[in-house]
């Protein structure tokens, strides 16, 4: 239980007060950026889960987010090509790509049924908040009609991601 | 929001001819909804899922008649077989459900 707050706590603290503190609300090119790389961040952990998980569900789980976040990424490229807009590095996608480097180690140290728990319990914490991200700041900062389309999109796409594995999270218990 | 078309007009045309001819039921998965969410048919129809998501989606049925891969961007038919009510939903996206009233 503390564990999962925390890390939720982490988690929404990185991605809105990394990108508020700074006082101004996110370009498109730097929501872009961060919308992908939220994206590649849980390809790499659900790549891990693979090769880690043992209970069939976590492995379906993973299965499905491999899948989708490829898909939206693969879409938001497209996309960026299209409005020949730049992606552009910023502090808040430093630091959820150093935050998830460091989750990764953490649980690249489990094995098992802990393992399974732990990488559950993060992508719940996880797409809880991005989806407060999105909802909060991305969304309403984007100011392209076709990014802010694709960004509603994917918060739909990851809300169901969230009840999933939410749902998955209370069957190990 | 755009009006339904359940029988294609070309379906409509063939269908004078012939009576008890197959009809064609379109179902669309559209940012992870499946449209309508409850729809009848009859044994020998064919179902056209067209899923306009970038997602790959399924149609799979709790009861386990038919598991059809929806890829993203694409029209997959299907042919019912048996009768009955069925409740289907997307393994990829469970939040995705829907009931298929197949009459005999």
């Amino acid at each position: 239980m503390f564990v999962r707050l925390s890390a939720a706590i982490a988690a929404m603290s990185l991605l809105s007060g990394a990108a508020l503190a700074q006082g101004a609300k996110p370009t498109d090119p730097q929501i872009a950026h961060i919308a992908y790389t939220a994206g590649v961040i849980d390809i790499a952990a659900a790549k891990q889960a693979l090769s880690k998980a043992s209970n069939k569900d976590v492995k379906t789980f993973a299965q499905d987010m491999e899948r989708d976040h490829e898909a939206v990424n693969k879409q938001a490229l497209d996309l960026v090509k299209k409005l020949n807009v730049t992606p552009e590095d910023n502090d808040t996608s430093k630091t959820l790509s150093k935050n998830a480097a460091d989750k990764l180690a953490e649980l690249g140290k489990l094995n098992g049924a802990a393992f399974d728990k732990a990488y559950i319990a993060n992508e719940v914490a996880y797409h809880k908040a991005v989806n407060s991200a999105l909802e909060t700041t991305l969304i309403p900062s984007a100011s392209n009609a076709e990014l802010k389309s694709l960004l509603q999109t994917g918060l739909k796409i990851f809300q169901g991601h969230q009840q999933h594995a939410e749902h998955v999270a209370a069957e190990l218990k | 929001m755009k009006p339904r078309r359940i029988f294609p007009l070309a379906a409509l045309i063939l269908g004078a001819s012939v009576s008890a001819q197959a009809a064609t039921i379109q179902i669309s998965m559209e940012n992870l909804e499946i449209a309508p969410a409850e729809a009848s048919a009859k044994v020998g129809d064919t179902i056209e899922w067209i899923n306009k998501d970038v997602l790959a989606h399924t149609a799979t049925a709790r009861n386990g008649d038919f598991d059809v891969m929806l890829p993203p961007k694409k029209t997959t038919t299907f042919v019912l077989k048996k009768a009955g009510t069925i409740d289907y939903y997307c393994r990829f996206h469970p939040n995705m459900k829907a009931v298929l009233n197949v009459a005999p």
